[in-house]
């Protein structure tokens, strides 16, 4: 089974992000980077089910600057097979329906059986590529799976969080399944692991897309501002005994916040 | 010609969302022409809720294999309902429903979308959104380059509809729905009876790693019972198997915006804040007066969580009967 797992590379969740002086974009320069969370979820998910089977190939897919290759060798390190990373300046620096377009263009051609992604990046929360990828390609797809149940060879069910609850989804393969944390607990890199990942190997792919269908000439959606979060002013501390404090704070909830 | 929003009017098993309410709220608040589709086995119940927001036209798409959600059905309904009414401008719920189809109609249709908004208004004869990033720690405004655009709306964010004099008129669309089911929606597991979901509720009380043990959570479960609320959780009581991930609020769980938030024991690492920092009031207990979730609360209060936590729920309860 050939498994296709779309990874990016984010600045960690710890990362100072700053605003950079176009008041439009973040600087990141000193942001320590990583795989965007949920997809270090989907490629463990992807080498459990090779492992589970016996055989297969998994293989990493990113679309970014040339320094994501470093969080691609990661996921090669955990045990992906190979990587293809799409890093051409002109298709980069458009939004998540431009991403979702790249990764496309290079899963037509690779065929794989499954897709995994992660729910959502923890960047730009774009919350459009996953299952606009799916789209794309016309795969079925099931997303914030939380729990995947093999039902056969190629058929699973899947258990997607919604509020309030868990909805339970049949598919067959090919398809696109966007994971949710609780899935599993990624693997660290072994040192073997990390060893054996610099021998992988990692293909520059450049599938031709025309300007006005990627990048950022082609950008539906673009960032006019960007700034702090909103204050939150006037917080005030009580300490003391407690029926005391909890009784002014009651009344300020009752007749200031009028949340009561 | 006049301005026309169409409002994917999201319901499970013929209970219209309250997320839905907001966004015919916001469709109202921007005016013009405000349409709103109903998909389900049955859409009588859901458009009766709708009746009174004020809205324009109802149209429903009914069928047996609507009854659950099945994403590839749905997105054929709310396709032919863009391709037939051509709105400038559609507005869904930030929910695993709403944000599945956003994502799917973008993609089909090419248009711009903007995600979990918090606030939207109309911008240079388009649209302009603000939503968080980076875990709650920028706050971006995205403007939608062209129109029609595709909207998710961060549950809670906005008002729900006021009530307005006037029925709209409700009307089926024929919809060829795909032959196929690939992906089948077999079952609903629900949580609990009587639990609220932290993305439904005005009212959250999340406990951490502070409780010291899963049973403590029935002090928290106690407060948002006076409350009326949900029961949330910070990552730390998850990990360690108190409480289902379903409950987590932050950065890899749930992100809210209740009225109020009730951080009990929960140290408000800048993850967890990425989940509850718009809450429009926050309430902290917590007994170390330097944690970090004093300087986003509103009300913060230094003590033992297990002194506060039960007085503080006598007191409500008392206050509001
Ligand atoms: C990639 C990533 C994603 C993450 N996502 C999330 C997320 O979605 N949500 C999330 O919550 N976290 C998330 N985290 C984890 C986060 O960094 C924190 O570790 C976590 O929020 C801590 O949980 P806590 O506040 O319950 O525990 P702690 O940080 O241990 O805090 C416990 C608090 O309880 C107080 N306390 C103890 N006893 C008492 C008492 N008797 N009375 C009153 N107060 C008391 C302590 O003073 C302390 O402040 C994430 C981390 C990473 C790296
Ligand atoms: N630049 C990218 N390269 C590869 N995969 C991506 C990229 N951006 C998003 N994805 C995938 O799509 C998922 C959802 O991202 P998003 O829709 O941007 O929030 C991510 O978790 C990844 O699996």
């Amino acid at each position: 089974m050939k498994i296709a797992v779309c990874v990016k590379q984010v600045p960690s969740s710890e990362a100072r992000v700053q605003l950079a002086a176009d008041g439009k974009s973040v600087a990141l320069a000193d942001a320590e980077m990583v795989v965007n969370p949920y997809d270090e979820f989907a490629v463990e998910e992807a080498l459990r089910i090779k492992e589970a089977r016996g055989g297969g190939e998994v293989i990493v897919v990113s679309v970014g600057p040339e320094s994501a290759q470093a969080e691609v060798r990661k996921c090669l390190a955990m045990g992906a097979d190979r990587g293809i990373v799409v890093q051409d300046p002109a298709l980069l620096g458009g939004d998540g329906l431009s991403t979702a377009r790249i990764l496309a263009a290079v899963l037509a051609e690779l065929q794989p059986d499954l897709v995994l992604c992660g729910k959502l990046t923890i960047d730009v929360e774009s919350d459009l590529v996953a299952v606009g990828l799916a789209e794309l390609l016309g795969l079925p797809h099931a997303a914030l799976v939380t729990h995947i149940e093999w039902t056969g060879e190629r058929t699973l069910r899947a258990r997607r969080e919604i509020e309030g609850g868990r909805e339970v989804v049949e598919l067959g393969l090919p398809a696109l399944i966007s994971v949710e944390k609780g899935i599993n607990e990624p693997r660290y890199a072994s040192l073997k692991g990390i060893m054996a990942a610099k021998r992988k190997p990692i293909e520059v792919a450049r599938p031709d897309l025309p300007a006005e269908r990627v990048g950022p000439g082609a950008a539906g959606v673009r960032v006019v501002a960007v700034a702090p979060p909103p204050e939150r002013t006037g917080g005030r501390k009580f300490a003391g005994e407690a029926e005391v404090i909890v009784s002014q704070v009651v009344e300020l909830l009752r007749s200031e916040a009028k949340v009561l | 010609m006049a301005r026309r929003i169409l409002v994917f009017a999201e319901q499970r098993e013929g209970r219209l969302r309250k997320s839905a309410l907001e966004a015919a709220g916001l469709g109202r608040q921007l005016g013009g022409e405000v349409h709103a589709l109903i998909v389900a086995e049955k859409a009588a119940p859901a458009a009766e809720q709708l009746a009174a927001c004020g809205l324009a036209r109802i149209h429903t798409v009914e069928d047996p294999r609507l009854a659950l959600y099945w994403n590839e059905g749905y997105l054929a309904a709310l396709d032919r309902a863009v391709e037939t009414l051509q709105p400038d401008l559609v507005l869904l719920s930030a929910t695993a429903m709403g944000r599945d189809l956003a994502a799917g109609l973008a993609a089909r249709r090419g248009m711009p979308l903007m995600s979990s908004c918090i606030s939207l208004r109309e911008a240079e004869g388009s649209f302009e959104a603000v939503k968080s990033m980076y875990g709650g720690k920028v706050f971006a405004t995205l403007r939608a380059v062209r129109t029609p655009a595709v909207a998710t709306l961060r549950p809670g964010a906005f008002p729900a509809a006021p009530a307005a004099d006037g029925r709209p008129s409700t009307e089926p669309l024929a919809v060829d729905l795909p032959a196929e089911v690939r992906a089948r929606t077999v079952g609903l597991e629900k949580q609990a009876e009587g639990q609220i979901d932290v993305q439904e509720a005005e009212v959250v009380v999340s406990g951490g790693r502070g409780l010291k043990e899963p049973a403590n959570f029935a002090l928290v479960e106690r407060l948002a019972t006076v409350l009326g609320g949900a029961v949330g959780a910070s990552r730390a009581a998850v990990d360690a198997g108190w409480i289902d991930h379903g409950h987590q609020v932050g950065q890899t769980g749930k992100t809210i915006s209740p009225k109020l938030y009730i951080a009990v024991g929960i140290s408000g690492a800048i993850q967890h804040l990425a989940g509850m920092r718009t809450a429009k009031c926050i309430v902290a207990i917590n007994k170390d007066p330097d944690a970090p979730i004093f300087a986003a609360a509103d009300y913060g209060l230094v003590g033992d969580l297990f002194k506060i936590v039960p007085r503080l729920a006598e007191e409500i309860e008392k206050a509001k009967s």
